[in-house]
């Protein structure tokens, strides 16, 4: 598996210099500082869907609270609707009971959105493997970043959401996509 | 993804004998109030609520299954993920369990700091449950208010058991270490911090006109409701019964403790937040005598059935090389037999039902748990109210996931 | 445990299928199928037992009769506990429904009928309560395989 690291997040490849005229290269300038611009804010202003289930809701709201706030990155205010949220944290463990409830909300945000798998029984199952839990989230939808821990420390989460900064911070952000 | 082929977990009882222009609401289970994992199907009148189905089940992580293949040391992590916001009460709910099966007498330091580390799980629960039950009803500075004490006892528990939230520190014949230096000091200046930011919580909300509005008289049960739906703990006695394992039937240090069991009135909401906030104050006064009551003396029995070996012996002989092997690899060998024993859990009464067949495996793993008997008497408290007052009823209850689908 | 509580309930209720017992401070009694409904009324209002904690089952796959329908009850006035134990067979696992006289039997014997497959005659609700609609199974069955998952939504590639 890859690090979750910015570095190794790939980058779509450009034409060589010399096929570029200086008008493509305005261009290409101009779009990436609109990307930084747009990821620079949907960076800070995540809107957390907290899909809760178990044990780590304790650490989640210990997290929301002080000493170690999630306001401070802007993450601060839970959307209980999946049409206006666009960081689905999965907290806790997903049976099988749990996943079409889980896929029907994933279903219903917007784009953008991203998923965070708090806790190991999110990321893998933990160690409940049985005929009931659904062995990691990523089984049914795509996860944007894993953290592990049973239940992990908010320090843990905080260094999650960080991460998930940095990878918004550098992706592309197209404005019109096929779905929109 | 074509949504409409999403599977449907559930079968709801309420479509059939609807009455005439009623409106049937799916509540949860992925819902801000229901505290995770409950999804109350209701059918209303407008905004009274006639009926309601009440559906659990969408954490049934599969624990008693888990039990038949893992040793009884092994089940420890899992047994403290019951009630994952007093999992101390769990592991020595389960450690006593099996001592008794094993006829183990646990060493009087360990009984009393049980006893202590008990009262104070029971503390952080009721911190918890009373925290999201304010929050929920929009008074959010008092939920911040108890979140910090709970935060100053996670990370003090954190220094004694390694683990914030889920401790695992019970042990069959003990626990797993001993205190560390200055753990009792610090544990007075916490009980200090404790009652100075619970007085600002009674100041914010007790004599609250519209605190007051949304909670008397709104998910009122009777005794007689109660004792029939098999209802313990905070919820049965708020309707004044004084119904308590710890006086009843005492088991680890209780006997030796003064303190009161606080009762409600009526059975309705702020009786149970009354009561809580009530136990929580006796459960501060239990842990200041058991303070000053902890003898010196091994946290460990002295039994090699159950005891690890210390690892300096592990090293250098044999024989405790074998019995750590064996107590690793094969588990504790509890004799035949079977055992139901319960304790006071914040949510009422816990029972482990254990059967042992020999060996080191459990035979059969069974937790009455009090989270979900209360889940069957939920519809009488919801029905007939209002839908506004499915919020803080159901946040009285305190329905703990983990504990209520085990 | 009091000794005369022992052999109250002996007397009175004198279960067919084997002595009183005591077992680690709960009395412990074995019925016959057919005397669990009437043994549970008289608990109730003779003997003051007030509170019905907990149903299950234990799975004993190599006895002719293989469900062992376990009921615990407590009296809240006398501070004593009682565990009733019969036995059914896999063939006809029918056990009658405590719910006429606590309303806690109705999702207790809900999850046990779940979890083991027991039908509890008497009791008209037993929908899956803490597995779902479309699972094929009584996981706690012994014969039941941990690792059988019987997943609702179709996993993704890759």
């Amino acid at each position: 598996m890859k690090p979750m690291d910015a570095r190794s997040f790939p980058i779509t490849p450009v034409a060589p210099a010399s096929a570029r005229t200086t008008k493509d290269a305005a261009f290409e300038y101009l779009t990436t500082r609109k990307d930084e611009l747009i990821g620079w804010a949907r960076k800070f202003s995540l809107f957390p869907y907290p899909f809760v289930t178990a044990c780590c809701a304790m650490e989640f709201m210990a997290v929301s609270a002080s000493p170690y706030d999630t306001d401070r990155f802007g993450a601060a205010l839970p959307r209980f609707s999946p049409r206006q949220a666009d960081l689905l944290m999965v907290v806790g463990t997903v049976t099988h009971k749990q996943a079409p409830i889980l896929l029907k909300v994933y279903e219903q945000m917007c784009e953008p959105k991203w998923v965070m798998a708090f806790g190991v029984c999110a990321s893998s199952g933990g160690f409940y493997q049985n005929y009931a839990t659904l062995l990691g989230i990523d089984k049914i939808i795509p996860v944007d970043v894993y953290v592990p821990g049973c239940p992990p420390r908010p320090e843990t989460v905080i260094d999650g959401i960080m991460q998930l900064q940095d990878k918004i911070a550098r992706s592309r952000h197209p404005v019109v996509t096929e779905r929109f | 993804m074509d949504t409409t082929t999403i599977a449907n977990p559930i079968r709801t009882s309420l479509g059939r004998n609807a009455a005439e222009g009623s409106v049937i609401v799916n509540i949860g289970p992925s819902h801000p109030a229901t505290h995770g994992t409950v999804q109350i199907v209701a059918e209303l009148d407008g905004e009274k609520v006639l009926r309601t189905d009440v559906h659990c089940g969408y954490l049934h992580r599969g624990f008693e299954k888990e039990c038949e293949d893992h040793t009884w040391h092994n089940l420890i992590p899992y047994v403290d993920r019951l009630n994952y916001v007093s999992p101390l009460i769990n592991d020595f709910a389960y450690c006593d369990a099996v001592e008794r099966l094993m006829a183990i007498e646990i060493t009087p330091r360990c009984r009393y700091l049980r006893t202590l580390l008990s009262e104070y799980s029971r503390v952080v629960d009721h911190l918890t449950c009373v925290a999201a039950a304010l929050m929920e009803m929009g008074a959010m500075t008092a939920f911040l208010y108890l979140v910090m004490v709970r935060d100053y006892m996670y990370e003090h528990l954190a220094a004694l058991t390694g683990a914030r939230v889920t401790h695992s520190y019970g042990r069959i014949g003990g626990l797993a270490r001993d205190l560390p230096d200055g753990w009792l000091v610090r544990l007075e200046e916490i009980l200090v911090q404790y009652e100075e930011f619970v007085a600002r919580v009674h100041a914010l909300v007790d004599r609250n006109r519209i605190f007051i509005d949304r909670l008397r008289s709104v998910g009122t049960i009777t005794t007689a409701e109660a004792l029939s739906l098999g209802c313990t703990g905070p919820l049965l006695r708020s309707t004044g019964a004084p119904i308590d394992l710890r006086k009843d039937a005492p088991y680890l240090a209780y006997a030796e403790l003064d303190f009161d069991v606080p009762v409600g009135i009526q059975g309705d909401n702020y009786d149970r937040y009354y009561v809580r906030m009530r136990e929580m104050d006796e459960s501060v006064y239990m842990i200041r005598q058991l303070a000053q009551m902890l003898p010196a003396g091994p946290i460990n029995v002295d039994d090699r059935r159950c005891t690890f070996p210390e690892k300096t012996l592990v090293y250098g002989q044999i024989e405790s090389l074998i019995n750590h092997f064996k107590l690793v690899m094969e588990g504790p060998s509890v004799p035949r037999g079977e055992v139901y024993c319960a304790h006071e859990a914040p949510n009422g009464e816990l029972g482990f039902y254990l059967v042992s067949t020999g060996g080191g495996t459990p035979y059969k793993v069974h937790v009455r748990s009090p989270s979900f008997v209360h889940m069957g008497a939920a519809s009488r408290m919801l029905d007939g109210g209002q839908l506004a007052d499915i919020v803080p009823t159901f946040g009285s209850i305190n329905m703990i996931g983990g504990e209520c689908d085990r | 445990m009091a000794a005369n509580d022992l052999g109250t309930l002996q007397r009175e209720l004198v279960p067919a299928a084997g002595p009183a017992s005591v077992s680690h401070g709960t009395i412990v009694l074995v019925l016959a199928p057919g005397e669990l409904a009437t043994t549970a009324r008289r608990l109730r209002d003779e003997f003051g037992f007030d509170i019905l904690l907990d149903v299950t089952a234990v799975d004993w796959p190599n006895d002719e009769l293989r469900f062992e329908v376990v009921h615990h009850f407590y009296s809240t006035a006398h501070r004593v506990r009682v565990r009733l134990k019969t036995r059914v067979g896999a063939a006809e696992p029918v056990v009658d429904s405590l719910g006429a006289l606590y309303g806690s039997a109705a999702y207790m014997e809900r999850e046990c009928h779940d979890m083991y497959g027991i039908v509890f005659r008497g009791n008209r609700d037993l929908r899956p309560i803490l597995l779902y609609e479309g699972f094929e199974g009584h996981p706690l069955r012994k014969d039941y395989p941990k690792l059988r998952e019987q997943p609702l939504v179709a996993y993704r590639e890759g």
